[in-house]
């Protein structure tokens, strides 16, 4: 709470700033505007950013570092038998922070534990007052500087539009920065994985069963982080999908561009959109209580044996998710091959159908490609269709109707819950995080290149 | 490729025929006919391949509607059983003191069970005992002392009440288990049944509306939870997401489109925010985990880490369509403000942005309607937590609506599979309300240069 209520304030001062700078460069032009350099609220605006600006990064800077520094402290003063094993470390930071936010009183730790998680509480209240304090000062301080700076000869507008630009690049680079720290947070656990497991047994391994390795009799043994299992059921899940998803996207764009009136586009379009727009958990709950039984009691009557969890549907309905996707992007492909082509295909006899199976469809494939590599990109980083109708059990088989599991799934189910970021069990999701971001871009810069590539030019 | 090979099969011909008889192409040739024949047929069956793939998709999407629909609105009534209940002062409150505090602490669960003993005296057994309990929800008791808590005159009467059933029961009264099915094989025994089919001839089951499903939160009791937790998670989420994600959007937005000079930087961006928009979103969870989490040590299951990690995904979407939008503004609108003496911030501040904002709104709506769908990321950061508490701001402990669903879809109980599609339908039409107002923003302000 003291959070908001510390924005607000800022925010407050940031309004008043640019009240009294605007006041004060209306008074110093004597009344008449063409005194001045800028516009009055030129004046405001500058002294409003140099009392928000250096408070708000500041907030920014102290939350990146408060948890980490209050940490480090606590972990100094803790007794080294505790600190020697992550394992037992740990624990004593989670019995510490509940002590300090007052839950702890039903723990049976250490007299070193319940004192540490008492300096805990007072850091953080100690902590969070010289963060009030340091940003009303900055906010301050911003303020009687840049307000005693005004003068009509100051150059308002463009400092404040300089200062403008330089936050508006600032926002684009968050773009970057945010693919940095994609990488650098996938980079850094997965490397720490390899430490502990060779990167070849992963990539080539037979065999998944991350959950014996915490087991605490079985230290010695590793468990198994072979993720071709993982790789083998994705693909198979994948692949169902595309077997859905192109065709019936494929053909809806077909029809939609080339046959559709105006009047069925502007109906059927938005309700095809609709299917992109259900969220995937609502897919994953309908995967898992509607298409999953169905399929094992048909499967019966039909004497097959289909696994309550089969590949079979969570890849349907992924393929459903994904048929408004490949329709859009096909759709977009082909409506860009120029209308010549068809006329001249018109003009030698062919008919509809001949003329887009043997003009249109050609001259679009690049494009179709494209469409289809990303579809395939977005089918592999799928989560939730997977996670609630997929297995958990790693199989190696590529028949649909068995349970298999996919990447995805597992980085689930290895991080929901307690993680311990020693262990070669969390571990391994962030490596199996890194491969998943790998493919994906990979697929998506090959899309483009396919896309620009072969596009035919027509100008 | 057939059909181009007998489109050239059919050119042969008449040409063959016209070659021979120097004469125009005999169109009433049987083979021709037979020809053009088979290419309409496969014209037709073409253009049904086409009508039958929209056909399937929709047909799709109404089973998606109809089983979610079916499944999911009898959990919007709930079974209420009316008993008799003595509001025994010697349990409420003994010593007559009218001491609120006396009260809430009083064993309204003992006055339930004892009301539901008398309705049915020959239960003596301690398993049956149980199973007759079962029949009113333990959030009964919770009711009865509010109840008393506002009206303290109730002390000492014996009133008809109507409580909430337990979940099986709820289920019975629902149809969803069936009494011809074998003994061992549902929920009820044949006694419980028997109870029900008494209270019902009396008279005193009923379904009345649950509003306790939109205005509580979680529990591991189908019948006590509710969504307005998980709803004001999910808006304390977004919250944060909009904070973030609109102004960083826009503001790179225009800078792109606007200002950024055609260098290294600017491209790297352009790159940057493209793959950005194709990363799964399962990929940003285990960063907001690194980073948020690990690294910045931000609270667990918090509102506001859930906030950030949607903000960097939603960010492509609202610039991708903010730059349309600031794209669409005609070049004139800029050179007649630069031509009047503008700086060009002030030409995008006051002229370029109040026409593009519209398309900016319809962009920025549609990639929250996004973010409140979204659940793998969040599952990642902890917000997959069981809390029953409605969550007082964004640093609180929360979950959302999508995580709700999933949390419900995977617990065993019968009832909580009629709570999840209820729980879709409220999710869903959140998501049609926030669509049909970008819709509605899109068609009130589009305008043709």
């Amino acid at each position: 709470m003291s959070l908001s209520f510390l924005l607000l304030a800022v925010a407050a001062l940031c309004a008043l700033s640019f009240y009294f700078g605007r006041q004060r460069a209306v008074a110093l032009s004597g009344g008449r505007h063409s005194n001045l350099h800028s516009l009055p609220a030129h004046y405001g605006t500058y002294v409003a950013l140099w009392c928000g600006m250096p408070a708000l990064l500041l907030l920014l800077v102290w939350y990146v570092f408060q948890g980490s520094v209050i940490e480090a402290m606590i972990v100094a003063e803790l007794p080294a038998e505790i600190t020697s094993d992550t394992g037992q470390l740990s624990l004593a930071l989670n019995s510490i922070a509940l002590i300090a936010a007052d839950n702890g009183q039903h723990l049976s730790v250490s007299p070193e534990v319940i004192d540490a998680g008492r300096r805990l509480a007072n850091l953080q209240s100690i902590a969070n007052a010289s963060l009030v304090v340091l940003m009303l000062c900055v906010a301050v301080i911003g303020i009687s500087v840049s307000y005693r700076k005004i003068d009509p000869e100051m150059r308002a507008r463009n400092n404040v539009e300089r200062i403008s630009r330089w936050m508006m690049i600032a926002c684009s680079a968050i773009a970057i920065l945010s693919t940095v720290g994609i990488v650098f947070s996938l980079l850094f656990e997965a490397l720490h994985f390899f430490s502990k497991i060779n990167p070849v047994e992963f990539l080539f391994g037979l065999e998944w069963s991350p959950q014996t390795a915490i087991r605490a009799d079985q230290v010695a043994s590793e468990g198994a982080f072979g993720a071709i299992p993982l790789f083998v059921g994705t693909l198979l899940i994948t692949v169902i999908a595309m077997c859905v998803a192109v065709p019936v996207g494929l053909f809806s764009a077909i029809y939609m561009g080339e046959y559709a009136s105006s009047k069925f586009r502007a109906i059927a379009k938005p309700a095809l959109e609709i299917l992109a727009g259900v969220p995937t958990v609502v897919y994953g709950f309908f995967a898992a209580l509607t298409v999953a039984p169905f399929l094992r009691d048909n499967g019966a009557i039909l004497g097959l044996d289909v696994s309550s969890e089969s590949a079979l549907a969570a890849g349907l309905v992924m393929g459903v998710m994904i048929i408004p996707f490949v329709s859009s992007l096909s759709d977009d492909v082909m409506s860009q091959v120029p209308q010549s082509l068809r006329d001249g295909s018109y003009g030698l006899g062919a008919t509809k159908s001949e003329t887009i199976r043997n003009v249109i469809f050609p001259a679009a494939l690049p494009g179709i490609v494209g469409a289809v590599l990303l579809a395939v990109s977005r089918a592999i980083g799928e989560t939730m269709i997977v996670v609630m109708a997929a297995g958990l059990a790693a199989n190696m088989t590529v028949n649909p109707l068995q349970a298999v599991t996919t990447v995805t799934v597992q980085i689930v189910t290895l991080l929901v819950g307690d993680q311990e970021f020693d262990s070669a069990k969390t571990l391994s999701a962030f490596a199996l995080g890194l491969v998943l971001f790998l493919v994906t871009l990979g697929l998506n810069v090959f899309a483009l290149k396919v896309v620009q590539k072969y596009r035919e030019k027509y100008d | 490729m057939t059909d181009m090979a007998s489109l050239m099969e059919d050119r042969a011909a008449a040409k063959v025929i016209s070659d021979k008889m120097q004469k125009p192409v005999d169109w009433d040739n049987p083979k021709i006919a037979r020809n053009i024949k088979k290419r309409y047929a496969a014209e037709r069956r073409f253009k049904m391949y086409g009508l039958s793939a929209i056909g399937i998709a929709l047909l799709v999407l109404c089973v998606l509607a109809g089983s979610i629909g079916s499944k999911g609105y009898t959990a919007f009534f709930q079974t209420f059983v009316q008993l008799e209940i003595h509001f025994d002062p010697a349990v409420i409150d003994p010593d007559g003191t009218g001491d609120p505090a006396v009260i809430g602490r009083a064993n309204f669960d003992g006055l339930v069970k004892r009301a539901l003993q008398e309705k049915f005296p020959d239960v003596t057994a301690r398993r049956d005992k149980r199973n007759l309990y079962g029949i009113v929800s333990g959030g009964a008791s919770y009711d009865l002392r509010e109840r008393v808590l506002e009206n303290p005159s109730l002390i000492g009467q014996t009133r008809k009440v109507w409580l909430i059933s337990g979940d099986d029961f709820d289920m019975l009264n629902k149809g969803y288990i069936d009494a011809d099915v074998d003994e061992s094989n549902r929920r009820l025994n044949d006694q419980e049944i028997g109870w029900y089919n008494t209270l019902v001839s009396e008279g005193v089951v009923e379904k009345h509306f649950h509003s306790r499903f939109f205005t509580s939160g979680d529990s591991r009791e189908p019948e006590l939870a509710g969504i307005w937790g998980a709803a004001v998670g999910s808006f304390y989420t977004l919250l944060v997401t909009l904070t973030l994600s609109f102004p960083i959007g826009v503001l790179a937005a225009i800078y792109l489109e606007e200002f950024a000079p055609k260098n290294r930087f600017t491209a790297i961006v352009e790159v940057n925010i493209n793959n950005l928009a194709a990363v799964p979103s399962i990929v940003f969870g285990l960063l907001g985990l690194e980073v948020y989490l690990n690294v910045m040590h931000l609270p667990r299951s918090a509102p506001v880490v859930g906030g950030l990690t949607l903000a960097l995904m939603t960010l492509p979407t609202i610039i991708i369509a903010s730059r349309a939008a600031i794209k669409a503004v005609p070049p004139s609108i800029r050179q007649a403000a630069l031509g009047l003496g503008a700086s060009p911030v002030q030409t995008v501040t006051h002229h370029v942005l109040p026409l593009a904002m519209p398309g900016i709104l319809t962009g920025t709506i549609i990639g929250m309607a996004q973010a409140l769908g979204e659940t793998a990321p969040l599952l990642m950061i902890g917000m997959v937590a069981f809390i029953v508490d409605v969550p007082g701001g964004a640093l609180d402990p929360a979950t959302v609506l999508p995580v709700q669903i999933y949390l419900w879809a995977d617990s065993p109980e019968r009832a909580f599979v009629e709570k999840t599609s209820a729980a879709i339908m409220v999710l869903l039409a959140f998501l049609v309300l926030m669509n049909g107002f970008a819709v509605y923003l899109r068609k009130k302000f589009e305008r043709k240069w």
